[in-house]
């Protein structure tokens, strides 16, 4: 990061600097779509699609895609199934655990919306962004893997078009509120989403 | 006593029944090809364990339904002998929902005990662990009861 | 070999001082519990003394739902509860439904259902065999595994649409007849696949490393197979004889001839080898179905669009890939299940998991859950 700092500081003085600035951002959101790696959050039956997408068949590293099941190594979280209400913080301490930038793609329609398990049901939460913020929806009861891969290049897509610089992030703030409520144990979604922090104006500096 | 020809192995069980524990047989009917035993709810552990005694060695599960003042507890029993599975039910009145566990039986009640317990509330006497299982520690109310009440249930827009 | 433990006694580490067992928790989301299910392991060193599996986190109140669902509309659900054996949990639903409601099925949907129930038997078996191979490091036969696995994925694709949420079994018979061709292309499947699984087991079983790996792990002893009510590989593989398919036979098994793997001792080993070798005799008995089907209708006739079967309950189990299904279903004469049961294998074996893991190696414990097969669909409901 200092190096990034240090090497924007010395380009922008340099006569013209600000178009390579530019091409620089392009060219690390062209970088960062190019490597998504998966945290696979399966939970039910589309967790069997999401095997099924890495394997040979489908080869979802050809994308650049490897499921690396570990938060903090990974860029995009991919919640396969319907989450339950006592699932529910075990997902969002994961999501919180993910390093920035971080995205959520909800595979299915339990994710998505409840699906299946919308109407009747006492345990289900009905959909992701219920209590986090997702970035892609892919709609299906389980979707086939290449609507799974189709979503990570909708992503990629995404990542190149909404640069980082103006992008809204999710950043880890231990002021507040909503994750000294996840801590507790609280399942009230509108207290768990907390304030999405408002980004300053753009800056390469800032953000990169 | 074995079976004689053209005897199904229910009517077997039910003549093997009436012999060894002729007090238990007129509780014995034969329903879709199945066999219950119907027993008040004092007799049903020892009732378990004759069974247990005679052939019935393995555990199928257990489960409840709720028919509003009380509830009926279905045991499912299987037999190797017999090459049968047997119903055990009896009723539980809601005002004092409490059985005795037969997790001393077969330790396979364990689980699914605590799983009746769970769902609608039904305490097991004896039971060596008797917690929620499948919902959170903390929850409220026994939802396969039929008068569960939970605000967060969306109810299905009736098309029929 | 499992070490003996005493919970009571004071652990005391390697200065010699008396330290308290390191209690650890593995999951709910973990990449090695096959879904999501959290152990609490309390470990002495690296032993376990005591696991205690906590479940309940799909618990998504299949058997409400299912109360407030006509009879048919029940079938989509019964899908979700096993999703590595879809076809199963449709199967056992439709028998309890066609024996309360006195429904016959044609021969051919009977045919039908086994040549379907065996395929999938061949493809949930790969996934838990596949997922044994991953948690003992062997990734490859994951990959192995998935290449027959697919292979009857797309069959099922073909024959109604879905790859993993089948609906294909329905009350009175199936949803749709076979495809054109689609018998030979079974045939071509199920005559290929032995070689491969033998292959499968070869590369597997007959690895020094996975034998090391999983030979005298997780014991289970006959009797307390039967004690603790498992069933289907997990029983089978600790020398219990008891399949439905023979002990109470259904639908057209009694006219096909196959054989059921028995293991002998009861370890991780016999409980992977049990299931590639039940896997084998499956495709036998595709092959004998396929021969023996004959043309005609596939769902029973008459059937109205909503069944008020009498009032009263009944039972029927099958033999599914975990063991034995069965699903409890109590009318009260309305269009609607006054109450549904299932009676879910996954979730009795599962309960084995504390015993099994006891005095073995926290790496030993993930090798435990894997042969158990759970899946936590069928687990919480």
């Amino acid at each position: 990061m200092a190096l990034v700092d240090s090497l924007t500081s010395a380009l922008e003085r340099i006569p013209g600097g600000g178009i390579i600035l530019t091409s620089m951002d392009a060219l690390a959101d062209w970088s960062r779509g190019q490597s998504l790696w998966a945290m696979p959050m399966g939970t039910a039956c589309c967790a069997m699609e999401l095997i099924a997408a890495s394997f040979s068949k489908f080869d979802f590293d050809r994308l650049g895609t490897f499921p690396r099941p570990d938060p903090r190594h990974t860029d995009v979280m991919i919640i396969a199934g319907t989450i339950t209400k006592k699932m529910q913080p075990a997902v969002r301490r994961l999501y919180d655990q993910m390093a920035e930038p971080k995205y959520v793609i909800a595979m299915g329609n339990c994710a998505v919306s409840g699906g299946i398990f919308y109407y009747d049901t006492y345990s289900v939460v009905r959909g992701a962004d219920a209590f986090m913020p997702v970035d892609v929806y892919i709609s299906g009861c389980p979707p086939r893997p290449e609507a799974l891969q189709d979503g990570v290049l909708q992503l990629r897509e995404l990542i190149r078009t909404r640069s980082l610089t103006d992008a809204p992030t999710y950043e880890r703030d231990l002021t507040q509120p909503g994750l000294d409520a996840a801590r507790a144990g609280s399942t009230d979604a509108e207290t768990l989403i907390g304030d999405v922090p408002e980004r300053p104006a753009s800056g390469a500096g800032e953000s990169l | 006593m074995t079976a004689r020809s053209g005897e199904s192995s229910l009517e077997y069980l039910q003549r093997k029944l009436c012999s060894v524990y002729p007090d238990l047989c007129p509780l014995f009917s034969i329903e879709f090809a199945d066999g219950v035993l119907m027993v008040p709810r004092s007799v049903l552990h020892k009732a378990a364990e004759d069974l247990k005694e005679i052939g019935f060695e393995r555990f199928g599960f257990v489960t409840a339904v709720d028919h509003g003042d009380d509830f009926e507890l279905v045991y499912r029993l299987q037999s190797g002998t017999f090459g049968v599975g047997l119903f055990l039910k009896t009723e539980v009145p809601r005002c004092e929902a409490v059985m005795e566990s037969l997790t001393d039986l077969w330790p396979a009640a364990g689980w699914q005990e605590r799983e009746v317990y769970d769902m609608f509330g039904i305490e097991f006497r004896d039971h060596p662990d008797l917690r929620r299982i499948l919902l959170p520690e903390d929850w409220v109310g026994y939802p396969l009861r039929k008068d569960y009440k939970d605000d967060s249930v969306i109810p299905r827009p009736d098309y029929i | 070999m499992p070490v003996e433990v005493e919970s009571k006694r004071p652990v005391i580490d390697e200065l010699g001082r008396e330290v308290d067992e390191l209690v650890v928790n593995i999951g709910p989301s973990h990449p090695s519990t096959h879904g999501v299910c959290r152990i609490i392991a309390h470990l002495d060193g690296e032993i376990v003394v005591k696991a205690e599996p906590v479940i309940g986190y799909l618990h998504r109140g299949i058997e409400k739902m299912a109360e407030n669902r006509t009879y048919l509309q029940v079938v989509p659900l019964t899908d979700r509860l096993d999703y590595v054996g879809s076809m199963y949990a449709n199967w056992a639903y439709c028998r309890a439904v066609e024996r309360l409601a006195d429904i016959r099925v044609p021969e051919r949907a009977e045919y039908i259902r086994v040549i379907v129930c065996e395929l999938q038997r061949i493809a949930s078996h790969m996934m838990g065999v596949g997922a044994s191979g991953a948690d003992t490091g062997a990734a490859t036969v994951f990959i192995y595994a998935f290449e027959v696995r697919e292979r009857i994925v797309e069959l099922f694709e073909e024959l109604c649409g879905a790859r993993l949420t089948y609906n294909y079994v329905r009350p009175g018979g199936v949803s749709a007849d076979l495809p054109d061709g689609w018998i030979e292309r079974c045939r071509e499947v199920v005559r290929w696949a032995p070689d491969r699984l033998l292959e499968l087991d070869r590369l597997f079983f007959g690895n020094y490393i996975a034998a090391e790996r999983m030979k005298g792990i997780g014991v289970l002893s006959q009797s307390d197979a039967i004690a603790w009510g498992a069933s289907g590989p997990t029983a089978r593989a600790s020398g219990v004889t008891f399949d439905i398919r023979k002990n109470d036979p259904y639908s057209v098994y009694p006219r096909i001839d196959f054989r059921v793997p028995v293991g002998e001792n009861g370890d991780c080993f016999d409980r992977g080898r049990v299931k590639v070798l039940e896997a084998i005799e499956s495709c036998r008995i595709v092959d004998q179905a396929l021969e023996q089907i004959q043309p005609g209708p596939v769902a029973a006739e008459g059937l109205p669009r909503l069944l008020r079967p009498r009032a009263g309950d009944a039972y029927d189990h099958i033999e599914s890939a975990r063991g034995s299904l069965g699903v409890y279903l109590v009318s009260d004469g309305s269009p609607r299940p006054f109450r549904m049961h299932v009676r879910s294998p996954a979730f009795c074996n599962l309960q084995l998991l504390g015993l099994l893991a006891r005095g073995h190696t926290v790496s030993d414990l993930v090798v435990i859950l894997g042969s158990l097969d759970p899946v936590f669909g069928e687990v919480d409901r």
